[in-house]
């Protein structure tokens, strides 16, 4: 797998906290057996109520068109588990999404496909919203080895814990094959389990 | 040393350190349904690698399955593609699979425990967040994308990190008319929606002990809407007298040693946790939500919250929410009218939750302006309900009567709201759009609080409102 180590490009701010997973991508959405074209409906229902609203979504705006940095706020992508939802995003052409906190599962899938999340702190990522708000060329760039975001001249330190970091800067981040190595020692902790290996070893 | 049932599960699961600090974890069983397997399928065909334990692999459809004319093929053409899909996936490699021919197909939380599959000191992943009902055996289920589904297929086995463990006792007796749902929501409420996030929550205290499996299944079930990936209870002889039988459970003098094994597992007396939370249980009313993420609730004759009274950083929130869901600050959920109401999901689709919702509707009739679903989350729930008479309670009363499925929790089937309707729903999620109408608006109870509401034809007080009202535990 390849290594991850920068991302830039413009950045496109994703306003307000707990951004669960069906407004990312809608359950109807799901009904494939593939990913493909899930970044045609990115968003859609939130997309479509700014439209009714006489708003522009983010991801309608053409000053964002082409963004690879997502900004988001905290508990970004709480809800399903659906994989779906770092897919519609990856495929829409975000390569990184920066946001105050994420939620859980949605973190370790977007590692799985090789899409880093990195958080920044609340305050500072007001800044950087408002500066990809006010100017949507602005290029950011995403230091995964430094741990940094730089926007124009400023520069936020962005955290990631250690194992996602070093599995995405050395490529290693579809654990697979990883798992697969050394597989005796997986039949060995099986063997340990008695419901496993047969209950005869319990003692009553 | 003593140790949280989480550490001592954990440690007798983990296989080795992997390079980048994860752990590699042996997964002791693991669900597949068919929304979030078959691109998992697809890459192990791509890469060529087999599944390596479809013995310990089990298969249902729920998510997409209608639940009024299921004839194959299913009209839905993406539906019946997706179930043709899992066939030939179960099929090739040899993993059971509980279609619906076979009398115990239901939604994939449901039919473990029921099964006898699900089982204390256990491992469980399934591509579902809603894994974590499972840990209510005193298992540790997490829910999983795609990409780990297709890990633990082709080696049983998943990359993880460590979880802190949040001990919540739930102490003293619950009040009539409140229910586990009721429970689960107040905990929400009071730690947020993402106050569980790098935590596993072990429940406990004496209104958790005295519990059902399938009220402990419910407060289990939502664990993730508080953002803890991983709920779980300590097991104990409700758990074992459960397991006693079923089908997949062990058998004869295995299951008095499986019992001494699973007593093992439960956390030492004296265990560290990260953090304890204490709750009164008489402190918890019957809990509603009234905006766009289960947090957001309120006790029913609670009033809601003003935004100019809150933190200028927790304003914008809930603005939007009470401008989507049409409600002003400060005003009662009780006496909202109601549009639809549905009874069944993982979180409260099993037995004792639609004897619950019958105890309540029994001689009563649905509200002429509502539309009303009692949706029995297996087959075997169905067929349960049928012979008490449960269903014909509810046909009586006006509701309609359907076969298992996920159904309007998330409205991946034709069961869905449409335009601005609103439902009481005893779901777990809330969010725009989860009911199949971008504009559609849910109102999370407990069944016995939805069945109340589709009588009524708006949200009621189950302990004004009733005057049988049923027993809390």
């Amino acid at each position: 797998m390849s290594k991850i180590e920068t991302v830039t490009g413009h950045a496109v701010a994703i306003h307000g906290d707990d951004i669960d997973t069906d407004r990312i991508i809608p359950a109807r959405f799901l009904k494939t057996i593939t990913f493909e074209g899930l970044e045609d409906h990115v968003f859609e229902d939130d997309r479509v109520e700014a439209r009714a609203h006489g708003k522009v979504h983010p991801f309608d705006d053409p000053a964002h068109k082409g963004a690879a940095i997502l900004l988001g706020g905290s508990n970004f992508g709480c809800g399903s588990s659906r994989e779906h939802a770092p897919q519609a995003i990856r495929r829409w052409g975000i390569g990184a999404v920066i946001a105050v906190s994420f939620a859980e599962i949605f973190y370790g899938n977007s590692m799985m496909i090789g899409l880093p999340c990195a958080s920044v702190s609340e305050e500072q990522m007001r800044t950087l919203m408002a500066l990809a708000d006010a100017q949507p060329g602005l290029e950011f760039h995403v230091d995964l080895e430094a741990s940094t975001l730089k926007a124009g001249d400023l520069v936020v330190p962005v955290t990631m814990p250690d194992s996602v970091r070093s599995a995405l800067l050395s490529g290693d981040w579809d654990a697979t094959a990883l798992l697969l190595d050394r597989y005796e020692e997986v039949e060995q902790a099986a063997g340990h389990l008695p419901y496993v290996s047969g209950w005869d070893r319990v003692r009553v | 040393m003593a140790r949280t049932l989480f550490k001592k599960v954990w440690d007798t699961h983990a296989v080795r350190t992997l390079p980048n600090g994860q752990t590699q974890l042996y997964i002791g069983l693991h669900l597949v349904h068919e929304v979030t397997s078959p691109q998992a399928f697809a890459e192990l065909r791509e890469r060529g690698w087999g599944v390596r334990a479809p013995q310990r692999t089990f298969a249902t459809i729920d998510h997409i399955v209608p639940t009024a004319a299921q004839a194959r093929p299913f009209t839905d053409v993406m539906a019946e593609s997706m179930t043709a899909a899992l066939e030939r996936n179960c099929r090739d490699y040899g993993i059971r699979f509980f279609d619906l021919a076979s009398g115990s197909q239901g939604i994939v939380h449901v039919i473990g425990p029921e099964m006898g599959l699900t089982q204390p000191g256990m491992t469980i992943a399934c591509g579902d967040s809603h894994t974590s009902t499972h840990g209510a055996f005193g298992a540790i289920a997490f829910g999983i994308g795609t990409s780990q589904v297709r890990d633990v297929l082709a080696t049983q086995t998943m990359a993880l990190l460590p979880l802190k463990v949040r001990r919540i006792e739930v102490n003293g007796h619950l009040r009539p008319g409140v229910f586990a749902k009721d429970v689960i929501l107040h905990i929400i409420g009071l730690l947020g929606v993402k106050g569980g996030t790098g935590y596993a929550y072990e429940y406990a205290g004496e209104v958790i002990d005295r519990m059902s499996m399938d009220e402990r299944m419910t407060v289990c079930n939502m664990s993730i809407e508080g953002g803890a990936r991983v709920g779980y209870v300590n097991p104990d002889e409700t758990t074992f007298e459960f397991l006693r039988d079923r089908p997949y459970a062990p058998q004869g003098s295995d299951f008095d040693k499986a019992v001494a094994w699973w007593k093992s597992m439960a956390s030492d007396p004296g265990a560290a946790y990260d953090d304890v939370v204490t709750i009164n249980g008489a402190e918890i009313a019957p809990t509603v939500t009234w905006g766009i993420n289960p947090g957001q609730s309120v006790g029913v004759n609670g009033r809601l919250p003003l935004p100019q009274d809150l933190p200028a950083a927790e304003r914008p929130g809930i603005t939007e929410a009470l401008d989507f869901m049409g409600f002003s600050g400060g005003q009662q959920v009780e006496g909202t009218r109601i549009d639809v109401a549905f009874i069944g999901s993982c979180t409260n689709g099993r037995l004792s939750d639609l004897r619950e919702a019958a105890l309540v509707v029994r001689g009563h009739h649905v509200a002429p302006h509502v539309r009303a679903l009692v949706v029995p989350g297996s087959q075997k729930v169905a067929i349960a309900a049928e012979k008490e008479g449960l269903d014909r309670i509810f046909q009586e009363a006006g509701f309609e009567w359907r076969r298992a499925g996920c159904s309007m929790c998330l409205a991946m089937n034709p069961d869905r709201l449409s335009g601005r309707e609103i439902c009481a729903s005893s779901s777990n999620r809330n969010f725009k759009g989860r009911q199949g109408s971008p504009t559609g608006r849910t109102l999370l109870m407990s069944p016995a609080m939805v069945a109340a509401a589709a009588v009524a034809g708006e949200v009621v007080d189950i302990r004004s409102w009733s005057a049988s009202v049923p027993a809390g535990v």
